[in-house]
C-alpha cells in the first residue's frame, strides 16, 4: 500500500488541508521550517532517531539525531543572533554538502533569516551577482571556499559578517569569525523567531533567459507543500532512509533533501564526494537505503556505467526510486526496471514552484519517458503558444501552465515584482504579488513545453526560452556571455544548448574574437577554464565555436534561437530578420 | 613516462587547486571521487589532453575511473597514443 492510495480517490474533493493533516500541524502552531524540521520532530518523541547520516571522502562517516539537529541548529541560531543578524536579513550558505550545510540551514530559519543557500562550485562572480543583488548580510562558508568570498567583500558593502564553520581558524583574514558548531557550547533551547506562513524563509537564485540570476523568495508556509508531495510522491515513512542526491544549492536539495523530509521526521542519508558509479551503489547498500530521489544525468551515467557493477551489490533494501531535474528518458526508466526491479518515478517542477507539480506517482502505471499527472490540488494545462487559451486536443504541444493558489508558490523575484508578474498569463499590469498568487482565473506559465496525451499523461518537449537545462541545473546564457566578452579575446559571444547524451544538454559558446587573437585550440581551452573559475563548471561552455561574426536580427539582436536550432538538427525558422551583410 | 605524469600534475595543480588549498597531489591522489575535479570539469581536462598529445580520447572511456588518478589519466592517453 502507498501512502497516496488511489490518485483518482485523492483528486476527488481535494484540499491543502490535508497537508496539515500530513504533518499534523494545527492552527496557531508554530510555523518556522527550522524547528518544525527539529524541535518539532524531537517534541514527538522521535528525538533519539537518526536525523541525517553523512559519509564524506576517504570513509568519513557521522550521524547525528533529531536532537542533535536541534541543539546544533539552535547554536547557529544563536551566533548568528549574538553578531547582530536581524530577522529578514539574508544569510548565505556557501558550502560543500558537510553536516554543516543542513544544520545550519535550519539555524539561519530558526533566528528568522531568510536563507540563500548558493552552489559550492560557484565561482567567484556567480557569487557576487548572487549576493549583490539580494543585500546579503552574512554568509556561512568554509575554509575551502571562503577565498572566493574574500575576492568579492570589497565589493558588497552590505555583506557584513564571515562565518567559516570548517577548516584551520589560524588561517581567517580581518573580519572572519570561526564558528564550529560541534566544540561551540550546546544550546538546548533557543527561542525561535515566531514566523508566520507568509515570512520568508528560502531564497534561491534562478537562471533566466534575459539579465542576471533572480532571486525566487519562498515562505515557511511552503513546508505544507513540500512534506505533503513528500509523503504522497516520494511516499515516505517511518523507518524509511532516504537519499536525495541534490545538492541544496539548488531547490531539490533543500525541498526535498532538508525540509520535506524533516518536516516528517525522516532519516537521510548524505553522500559529500564526487560521482563514481560503484561508489553510490556502495553507500545504498551500506545504509539500507529505501527511497532514492536522483536525477536522470546521474542515472544515465550510471546506465553507462553498465549492468555488471549494478550485480556486485545489494540494493535489495529500495523500495522506491524518483528522479527530477530535466525529462526522464524511457530508456532510463526501462532500464532502471531492469537493474534495480523497480523504475524512477519522473517528477517535474522548478524553483519557481517550491514542490512537485506534474509527477508519476507510486502504484500508477508509468508510461516511461512521460512527466505523469498533475498532483492532486495542482490545475496543469498546456498553453496555446500564441493565444495562451489551455490546448483541449491531444498531442498539440504548449506552454506548461499552473492555476496559482498552491502553498510553495514563490512569493516574489526579489527586488523584481515586474519580473514576477510577467510569470502570470492575464494579469493586470498594477497586480501585486499576493493577488497573483492567489489569483485562480490567471496561469503561472513554467516557461517548459509539453503535451498532454488522451489519458492526461504529460509529455516534456522542451524549454520556451534559452536558458540551458544542463545536468537538471539551469544555467542562463545571458551570464555566460557576460563572462564571456570579459575575457580578452572575445569580442562578442553568443551561449546555447547543444545535446549532451548524459546531461541533456551541455553549453556550447560561438564567439568573435578580437583583433590580434588566433582562433587556436589553447585559446579555446583558456575560454573554457576562465568561465569555470569565474561562474561554475556547469557553465563553462564544452565546446567552443570561433566565428567570423553572429546571426542578428536586424535591431543587433543575436539570434540564439538560430544557433540553438541549428546545434539540435531543428528548423531554424523564418530568418527574414536576419542581418543583412 | 615520468614527463607526462609531470605534465598532467602541474596542469591539475595549476587548474583545479588553489594555492591555498592543504592539498598533497600525486599520480596517485583520487581527483573525481574525492571531488576535487568533478564531472563537467573533466571535460576541460580531457581538452587539455587531446591537445597535448594530439589524441582522441572517445566519450565513452572518459569515465570518472579512468580520469580518477593521474596514473589512469596516464594510461588512457598512452593507449590512444598506440
Amino acid at each position: 500500500m502507498t501512502n497516496i492510495g488511489s490518485y483518482e480517490d485523492r483528486l476527488k474533493g481535494f484540499s491543502w488541508d490535508v497537508a496539515k493533516e500530513a504533518l499534523d500541524w494545527q492552527e496557531g502552531e508554530l510555523l518556522n521550517i527550522g524547528a518544525i524540521c527539529s524541535d518539532r520532530v524531537c517534541a514527538r518523541g522521535r528525538a533519539d532517531q537518526p536525523a541525517l547520516i553523512w559519509e564524506g571522502f576517504g570513509g568519513k562517516k557521522k550521524t547525528y539525531t533529531f536532537a542533535d539537529l536541534k541543539v546544533f541548529s539552535n547554536a547557529f541560531a544563536q551566533q548568528l543572533r549574538s553578531l547582530g543578524v536581524q530577522p529578514g536579513e539574508r544569510v548565505c550558505v556557501f558550502m560543500d554538502r558537510i553536516p554543516a550545510l543542513y544544520i545550519s540551514f535550519l539555524g539561519v530559519l530558526k533566528m528568522g533569516g531568510i536563507v540563500q543557500p548558493l552552489f559550492s562550485a560557484f565561482g567567484d562572480e556567480s557569487l557576487e551577482v548572487r549576493l549583490a543583488d539580494a543585500g546579503t548580510r552574512a554568509i556561512l562558508t568554509t575554509q575551502k571556499h571562503a577565498k572566493k568570498v574574500r575576492a568579492i567583500r570589497e565589493r558588497l558593502p552590505e555583506l557584513k559578517h564571515v562565518i567559516v564553520v570548517e577548516g584551520d581558524p589560524a588561517k581567517l583574514k580581518d573580519g572572519e569569525v570561526f564558528f564550529d558548531f560541534e566544540s561551540a557550547p550546546r544550546v538546548e533551547e533557543f527561542d525561535v523567531y515566531p514566523s508566520g506562513p507568509e515570512t520568508a524563509s528560502v531564497l534561491h537564485y534562478t537562471s533566466g533567459t534575459t539579465g542576471q540570476p533572480k532571486g525566487a523568495q519562498h515562505v515557511h508556509s511552503s513546508v505544507l507543500g513540500q512534506a505533503l508531495t513528500t509523503q504522497w510522491v516520494l511516499d515516505l515513512r517511518p523507518g524509511d532512509v532516504y537519499w536525495c542526491t541534490a545538492d541544496p544549492g539548488w531547490v531539490t536539495g533543500t525541498s526535498y533533501g532538508i525540509i520535506g523530509p524533516w518536516a516528517l521526521g525522516i532519516t537521510q542519508v548524505v553522500l559529500d564526494s564526487g560521482f563514481m558509479a560503484a561508489r553510490w551503489y556502495q553507500f545504498i547498500q551500506d545504509n539500507r537505503v529505501t527511497v532514492w530521489y536522483s536525477a536522470p544525468t546521474a542515472i544515465r551515467s550510471l546506465m553507462r556505467e553498465g549492468d555488471e557493477t549494478v550485480k556486485r551489490f545489494d540494493l535489495s533494501s529500495l523500495r522506491h526510486l524518483a528522479s527530477v531535474g530535466e525529462p526522464l528518458n524511457a530508456e532510463a526508466v526501462v532500464w532502471s526496471e531492469k537493474v534495480f526491479g523497480l523504475p524512477f518515478h519522473d517528477t517535474f517542477w522548478q524553483t519557481e514552484t517550491g514542490a512537485m507539480m506534474i509527477t508519476n506517482f507510486p502504484g500508477m502505471k508509468i508510461k516511461p519517458g512521460s512527466m505523469g499527472k498533475p498532483f492532486p490540488g495542482i490545475t496543469a494545462a498546456v498553453l496555446d503558444l500564441r493565444t495562451h487559451e489551455p490546448i483541449a486536443e491531444p498531442g498539440r504541444v504548449g506552454l506548461i501552465a499552473f492555476r496559482p493558489g498552491w502553498p510553495s508558490i514563490f512569493r516574489a523575484y526579489w527586488n523584481r515584482p515586474d519580473l514576477y508578474r510577467s510569470k502570470f498569463v492575464g494579469a493586470a499590469e498594477d497586480a501585486q504579488p499576493e493577488a497573483l498568487r492567489n489569483d485562480t482565473s490567471l496561469w503561472y506559465v513554467s516557461g517548459d513545453r509539453a503535451s498532454i496525451d488522451p489519458d492526461g499523461y504529460y509529455w516534456f518537449v522542451g524549454r520556451d526560452d534559452d536558458v540551458i537545462n544542463t545536468g537538471g541545473h539551469l544555467v542562463g546564457p545571458f551570464e555566460v556571455e557576460s563572462a564571456l566578452i570579459e575575457h580578452d579575446a572575445i569580442a562578442e559571444a553568443a551561449a546555447v544548448g547543444k545535446p549532451d547524451e548524459v546531461n541533456m544538454e551541455v553549453v556550447k559558446a560561438f564567439v568573435t574574437l578580437n583583433p590580434g587573437f588566433e582562433p587556436t585550440p589553447e585559446l579555446e581551452l583558456q575560454i573554457m577554464n576562465f568561465i569555470r573559475k569565474r561562474l561554475s563548471p556547469l557553465a563553462m561552455p564544452q565546446e567552443i565555436e570561433y566565428v567570423d561574426k553572429l546571426p542578428k536580427t536586424r535591431s543587433g539582436k543575436i539570434l540564439r534561437r538560430y544557433l540553438r536550432a541549428m546545434e539540435w538538427g531543428e528548423d531554424t525558422g523564418d530568418l527574414s530578420t536576419l542581418e543583412e551583410d | 613516462m615520468d614527463g607526462m605524469k609531470d605534465v598532467v600534475l602541474e596542469y591539475i595543480r595549476e587548474e583545479y587547486v588553489d594555492d591555498e588549498d592543504d592539498v598533497e597531489l600525486d599520480e596517485n591522489t583520487p581527483l573525481i571521487s574525492s571531488g576535487m575535479v568533478d564531472s563537467f570539469s573533466m571535460v576541460s581536462l580531457k581538452t587539455f589532453l587531446e591537445m597535448k598529445y594530439g589524441i582522441k580520447l572517445p566519450d565513452e572511456e572518459a569515465s570518472p575511473e579512468a580520469f580518477d588518478t593521474v596514473d589512469s589519466i596516464c594510461a588512457l592517453v598512452r593507449k590512444h597514443q598506440g
